[in-house]
């Protein structure tokens, strides 16, 4: 902490929002369970409620809530189909829906009020599900090319390339193609939910601080930030969606690119 | 005061490291999720889709098949009354001729018989004319003659005298008339 930070805590007793605010302690102690695990948990349980409700009827012409739960459904199997192909899309459907939903709850925890905290500003939360989307693809590749060799050869060496240039395209490509994307999808999640939460609660408690301050002047300001504290939710709204479109529509794409004849 | 326990915490964690019960805690969540969502909901939804498809589809080919039935049905019925209008003009056209054709035979037959009505009238007037001339003239011969020789007294046996006079009274007779 630097000098200045030393000084405002000193005279306010405010202290900034940093990676600290998202060590939540335990709701029980003894078993070390936390708000964001039982966030986890209330969001499968939302997930499958909703979609369990509204497929459970499965009528020809919809309900209210089949049609919600249609909407969600056909968006997601409208992008595998679009992505990877009439042929085989149906196999990641399940898998792709559940993704995008999981996410999608989990994400608008960060603006409901009372909840407000986005499960997967916790990057453990988000590892599992880069994993799972890495095997699924990596799975979908192997099935498709006929074993882990005429994968590896599918994923790292472009059609029509030969001699030389190949050993520095093919290390490469194995680079991006298959190590690094399980990566970028975890902290492509984590970053915009840790870093939307995180302007969120400094927003909110720096202008609560400010207001306190008993100066005028600093209580102008605090209103302004909490003016834009609003704007910043309104912006995480959008972001909340994107960043659950982008994460199953990278998935989708990585199983489409997998699935292919050739690039 | 809270801040040095969260300062310890934040020290203590890099929120970059994932905490092993989150992953754990987060993979079976998850799998819970994706199972459920493949085993009942994606079945359901998709069936949904199938009838709905298949409700659609076959109202589309049922009504297709209702357009072509009535389409054929009302074909056939304008080419029966076609039929029809070309039947009944045909026969009126028949009737037309036939009971000209009646007229004009039954003008004919009636003129027929009553020529033939005329002419019978005619040849039977004058078969019996010629007969009543016939036997007129041999009944006033005999009875002229027997009258004029009882009158004159004397006997006209001369046959050919007899005769001459007969015809010439007799002719005498037909020009007075």
């Amino acid at each position: 902490m630097s000098s200045a930070g030393a000084l405002i805590r000193a005279e306010s007793d405010f202290h900034a929002p940093g990676p600290g605010s998202f060590e939540l302690p335990p709701v029980v102690e003894s078993l070390g369970v936390t708000k964001p695990m039982l966030l986890l948990v209330l969001s499968a349980v939302i997930v499958i409620g909703f979609t369990w409700l509204s497929a459970r009827k499965a009528a020809v012409v919809p309900g209210r809530l089949q049609f919600a739960g249609e909407s969600v459904y056909g968006f997601v199997r409208g992008l595998a189909r679009d992505n990877i192909g009439s042929d085989h899309f149906m196999k990641f459907v399940p898998y792709l829906f559940s993704l995008f939903l999981f996410i999608l709850v989990n994400n608008y925890y960060g603006i409901i009020p009372f909840l407000q905290f986005p499960s997967f500003s916790r990057i453990g939360f988000v590892v599992p599900l880069a994993l799972m989307s890495w095997i699924v693809y990596i799975g979908a590749g192997m099935w498709a090319h006929h074993g882990p060799l005429g994968y590896l050869k599918h994923a790292t060496m472009p059609g029509g390339i030969k001699g030389p240039i190949l050993l520095l395209l093919v290390p490469l490509e194995f680079f991006s193609n298959v190590l690094v994307r399980p990566v970028t999808l975890s902290l492509r999640l984590f970053g915009n939910m840790f870093a939307g939460h995180l302007l969120l609660i400094l927003f909110a408690t720096g202008g609560a601080a400010l207001l306190t301050s008993g100066n005028l002047l600093y209580g102008g300001v605090g209103i302004l930030a909490f003016v834009l504290g609003i704007g910043v939710s309104f912006l995480e709204l959008l972001v909340m969606f994107l960043q659950a479109y982008v994460f199953t529509l990278l998935s989708t794409m990585y199983i489409g690119e997998a699935l292919a004849e050739e690039h | 005061m809270n801040t040095a326990v969260v300062l310890a915490a934040e020290e203590a964690h890099n929120p970059l490291l994932p905490v092993w019960s989150e992953v754990i805690l987060g993979s079976i969540v998850f799998l819970i999720v994706l199972f459920a969502v493949w085993k009942f909901v994606v079945p359901s939804f998709e069936k949904a889709y199938a009838e709905r498809t298949a409700a659609i589809e076959g109202g589309l080919s049922a009504a297709e098949t209702k357009q072509a039935e009535a389409d054929a049905k009302l074909a056939e019925l304008e080419r029966q009354l076609a039929d029809a209008r070309h039947e009944a003009a045909r026969i009126r056209e028949e009737a037309r001729e036939q009971g000209a054709q009646i007229v004009a035979d039954m003008r004919a037959q009636a003129q027929a018989e009553a020529t033939r009505i005329v002419e019978h009238g005619k040849a039977q007037i004058e078969a019996e004319r010629q007969q009543a001339v016939t036997s007129l003239r041999a009944e006033v011969g005999t009875l002229a003659t027997g009258l004029a020789g009882r009158i004159v007294g004397e006997s006209l046996d001369d046959e050919a005298r007899q005769s001459r006079v007969v015809e010439r009274f007799l002719a005498e007779l037909e020009a007075s008339n």
